[in-house]
């Protein structure tokens, strides 16, 4: 204040822009001193440079069984089409309308002429479908909450996510480079711990961005998220909530529309719903919904969905025709749900195994009641097992996991998806496979987990 | 693995040219004097240890002589002072003025509700730029289409009562021939379409999806016998193929790389991967785009800070928004003498480059196997979607077991791989060949002529991405207006995929363009350029110096 009173503001101004040369013309030479600095590898001194090859080393993989050579006639519980769409005449019909239209690809991204009017189409069909303003289709299921999580999540944010979450949402979380916090699986009571410690720690502020994370029914476990208690504290403590409904649309509620509906929970109290068209649509991609002010950032940030090439028309066509038979035959989402009910209680008397999974959940996981073996052990035994299924014309499938990649790895597991196709006889035959198979073979420990 | 000790020259020493004795101390470099100069077309033989691990005792490692190589990194003309100047001035006026705009009235955007004392979701930078810049040329973007993104495509109108804040369809529609889809050689066929019968019979046999991930119940002979098409037709060993581009690189980077490994990256790489990078966790230094004397300052750093576990060299075929080709040589030499590894992404040159459709490697002389990782997508060239990753055996064991998509991400839809293989087949018969030449003569018709425009093209002169720069964002959505009104479909690009004074126009080639279509495309482009003013380059057309 004292330079202002001395100089006047002219001289002020002359003072601050030389200031501003001197630093400038330093910084432009000092640089390109720097650039002509001497090269430590031609300077006497020896270097050692021992790169580990880009294969470190061999590694077998587990050949996967081959489908179309197989599913003619064996019974398939392994694949996610719930609602056993996947060969409907006309979903098949359609599409290949679409092809003589379109043809294959989109040959674009959404921005430069990757927007066919089928997709347009089907984001109108979703939100309406699902009662919200808005609807974004992404063009693969894994990317589609990959991508939306870091689209609002930046490094500076804070995320609180289920431990249990799928592995595309853990890489969602790492990609937005947030702090993160896993609550146990379902556990609500240590949310609100987690929580209440955050905002002691002023961890929460008004000032940092949070999320709550957490898929309606989990891929990992089968199990249904408390929705409502989760909302409560998502308002409570001010989080905003990203919920994965993948396995829960066009599978429960009354008319598809997820575990909002089924608890009737008001869907603007969810931020953002991510589902997927890979499952029950028994096509590719996924999908946001939510409100217009969520969901259409994601159109200038999503990652995946700006710079990737649109859903092929033909698969987003197959959407479109999936959608008008969950609305037209709802009925089919109730035979869905007795079957999953059978199911449980089918899995409950099995002899060797224990499970996992609620009753409304179309996936079950199915653990080893042995407790003394090591995780690759159970995994090479249950392994057999599904092989053992296989050849007496029953496919599933152990779940896949990185286990070393995997935020909190679960225990090896078959998981075993509930679809239409199921009557009693055919889940009857599959416990009783399944428990004929666990005394026939035994864990081989050659195997390696996947 | 033994390790192997060179010393410094000796190791390398076909490498070193006469007019560098410096490098080396001098005893070594007259003695090699003699025998220098064993390139063959800008070819190097490899003389590396392969893989093994290297030392180099006293004398280091020789720098590499550029002058043999290629390095060409595409044609970017500078823009003028005042060029630069108006540009810059005209983007804070209209910024001044969305500032003013924003105080006096309320944007028409959806707000949020009931999330009062929540932190603000969005960046207000973010906002003001996408409500206020991005909003007037919101019509250039996302223009639905509602045919097949051939050689034409028909364009659903729009129009916007209230100044780009929302569209309605007007119900007309306008057929455009198109130089804005990435159908490099003719794939995007409507019904009739070369590849359609195969399709056809993929959707009867498997259906439209598997809902499995590779690992689980995703798999069928006719993925086995993509993968295998597509690595004989890379002239490898092995690939994997996944079912999304931009995936491929997000789920399968983090499986080769991670902590405590060096990614050199170009600065313009595409997004998915500087993802994969970042989801790999490993440490990212950018060089200078196709700078390869950049690059191996940064890699001769690195080298000699000794300790990184690997340092991958990350880069492109063709850039999408430079048009600009890779110096594959160059770098291939490069990674040799300093024992690093290399990622190449060929989304946009596969099936484009190279005599056969090859790719790059075709197009620079480089024998596949050089480059550690083959990377490319099927959206562009073969008219599909997904992605691929090809390289030996070993490497895509690796990667199926350690990236991240054959275990979590769903198969690839059965008719999306079958066009792929009748694509991939088809580009093996004369019908194909012809494709790969139409695209090239394409190429070369266009670009030679809008160099006679006086235009600023970017990129290398086989590139069938052609970027016309014409600097400010109204320029850019002016051209982009009126060439849809003379029947063209064309994209700009600006910020963010481009520095904020850096639009561009983007036309890209196919080979199922003929010359009519071509022709008129030009006249088109002309009148446009006289209209607005667009010429800034002050290269006269024969003085460019774009290599033959
Ligand atoms: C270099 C590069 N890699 C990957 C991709 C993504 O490919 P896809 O559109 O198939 O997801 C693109 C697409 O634009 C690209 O340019």
């Amino acid at each position: 204040m004292i330079l202002v009173d001395i100089y006047d503001m002219a001289s002020w101004w002359t003072l601050v822009i030389a200031l501003q040369v001197i630093v400038i013309s330093t910084y432009f030479f000092w640089s390109k001193k720097k650039s002509k600095q001497y090269d430590p590898l031609c300077n006497g001194k020896a270097v050692e440079w021992n790169p580990i090859p880009i294969v470190e080393h061999d590694v077998t993989i587990e050949e996967p069984p081959l489908m179309g050579k197989i599913d003619d006639n064996v019974l398939n519980v392994g694949s996610s089409s719930f609602l056993c769409l996947d060969k409907e005449e006309y979903i098949i019909d359609g599409a290949l309308k679409a092809l003589d239209k379109y043809g294959v690809g989109s040959c674009g991204p959404r921005g430069f002429y990757g927007t066919i009017d089928v997709h347009l189409d089907l984001e109108e069909r979703l939100a309406k479908f699902l009662e919200v303003e808005e609807t974004c289709v992404y063009s693969y299921g894994f990317s589609t909450i990959a991508s939306a999580i870091p689209s609002y999540a930046k490094k500076k944010d804070i995320i609180f996510a289920d431990e249990c979450v799928w592995f595309a949402i853990q890489k969602g979380i790492d990609a937005s480079r947030s702090t993160v916090r896993y609550f146990k699986h379902n556990n609500m009571d240590d949310l609100e711990e987690m929580l209440a410690e955050a905002q002691r720690k002023r961890e929460l502020n008004p000032r940092r961005r949070a999320f709550l994370i957490a898929e309606a029914i989990y891929f990992n476990t089968g199990e249904v998220c408390p929705l409502k208690r989760f909302v409560q504290l998502a308002r409570k403590y001010k989080l905003r909530i990203i919920l994965d409904e993948s396995l829960s649309i066009g599978v429960v509620g009354k008319h598809g529309r997820g575990l909002t509906e089924l608890l009737d929970v008001p869907r603007d109290e969810i931020d953002l719903i991510v589902g997927s068209l890979e499952h029950s649509f028994a096509t590719i991609g996924g999908f946001c919904a939510g409100t217009h002010f969520m969901v259409e950032h994601q159109r200038l940030s999503g990652l995946g969905y700006c710079f990737s090439a649109s859903l092929p028309p033909m698969l987003t066509q197959a959407a479109i025709s999936a959608l008008d038979i969950i609305e037209s035959k709802p009925v089919i989402l109730e035979e869905l749900s007795e079957i999953s009910k059978k199911l449980n209680s089918a899995l409950s008397r099995l002899k060797h195994f224990t499970f996992r999974g609620d009753e409304i959940s179309p996936v079950k996981h199915i653990y080893l009641k042995k407790d003394d073996l090591t995780d690759r052990l159970k995994h090479s035994y249950l392994r057999n097992i599904t092989n053992y299924c296989m050849e007496k014309g029953v496919a599933m499938t152990v779940a896949a996991y990185l286990r070393d990649v995997e935020v909190n790895c679960p225990e090896p597991s078959i998981r075993l998806t509930s679809s239409r196709k199921l009557t009693d006889d055919t889940i009857s035959l599959i416990c009783s496979l399944l428990d004929e198979a666990y005394e026939k073979v035994g864990p081989k420990p050659e195997l390696q987990p996947v | 693995m033994a390790a192997t000790v060179v010393n410094g020259c000796d190791g390398t020493s076909e490498m070193i040219s006469p007019n560098k004795p410096q490098d080396c101390n001098g005893k070594q470099g007259k003695l090699l004097n003699g025998k220098v100069n064993k390139y063959e077309n800008g070819f190097v033989k490899s003389t590396h240890l392969s893989n093994g691990d290297t030392k180099w005792s006293s004398g280091g490692v020789p720098k590499m002589d550029w002058s043999a190589y290629d390095t060409f990194p595409g044609s970017f003309e500078k823009c003028t002072l005042l060029t630069a100047a108006l540009t810059h001035v005209g983007l804070y006026i209209l910024m001044f003025l969305g500032f003013v705009n924003q105080l006096l009235f309320k944007p028409k955007v959806a707000t949020e509700k009931n999330r009062e004392g929540y932190a603000t979701l969005y960046d207000p930078f973010e906002t003001f730029f996408s409500r206020y810049l991005y909003r007037r040329v919101r019509h250039c973007f996302n223009r639905p289409i509602c045919s097949t993104p051939g050689a034409e495509l028909t364009l659903k109108e729009r129009a916007s009562d209230d100044r780009n804040w929302s569209f309605r369809f007007t119900g007309e529609e306008r057929r455009c021939i198109n130089l804005g889809s990435y159908n490099y050689l003719g794939f995007a066929e409507g019904a009739g379409g070369a590849t359609h019968a195969g399709v056809r019979a993929a959707v009867r046999r498997y259906g439209l999806a598997l809902c499995s991930a590779r690992a689980e119940l995703g798999s069928t002979p006719l993925h086995q016998e993509l993968e295998r098409t597509t690595a004989a037709f890379l002239g490898v060993e092995a690939a994997l193929v996944v079912g999304m581009g931009f995936g491929t690189n997000t789920l399968g980077l983090p499986g080769l790389l991670g902590a405590g490994c060096l990614a050199l990256s170009d600065a313009n790489n595409h997004a998915s991967l500087i993802l994969g990078l970042r989801l790999a966790r490993a440490t990212v230094r950018v060089f200078r785009h196709n700078d390869v004397r950049h690059l191996e300052q940064l890699a001769r750093a690195a080298v000699a800070e000794g300790k990184w576990r690997k340092i991958v060299i990350v880069v492109e075929g063709v850039y999408s928004m430079e048009g600009s080709i890779v110096p594959l040589a160059a770098m291939v030499a490069l990674k040799k003498r300093l024992n690093l590894q290399l990622y190449l992404d060929e989304a946009h040159s596969v099936g484009a480059l190279g005599a056969r459709g090859r790719g790059v490697t075709q197009h620079a002389g480089v024998a596949p196997a050089d480059v550690d990782v083959l990377m490319g997508t099927f959206t562009k060239s073969f008219g599909a979607a997904g992605g691929y990753i090809a390289g030996s055996a070993k490497l895509i064991n690796w990667i199926r077991a350690h990236g991240h998509a054959h275990t979590y991400a769903h198969s690839m839809s059965p008719p999306v791989a079958q066009q792929i293989l009748s694509a991939m087949r088809l580009l093996d018969t004369p019908a194909g060949q012809q494709r790969v030449r139409q695209l090239k003569e394409n190429t070369h018709y266009f670009r030679e002529q809008l160099r006679e425009m006086g235009v600023v093209t970017l990129g290398h002169r086989d590139s069938p991405v052609v970027p016309l720069l014409v600097y400010t964002f109204s320029k850019m959505a002016a051209t982009v207006e009126r060439l849809t009104a003379h029947g063209i479909a064309t994209v700009g690009v600006g910020f963010p995929a481009t520095p904020l004074n850096k639009a561009r126009i983007r036309f890209c080639l196919s080979a199922s363009h003929t010359r009519e279509q071509l022709e008129q495309c030009v006249r088109a482009v002309r009148g446009v350029v006289a209209e607005l003013g667009l010429a800034y380059s002050r290269a006269r057309p024969h003085k460019r110096s774009l290599p033959a």
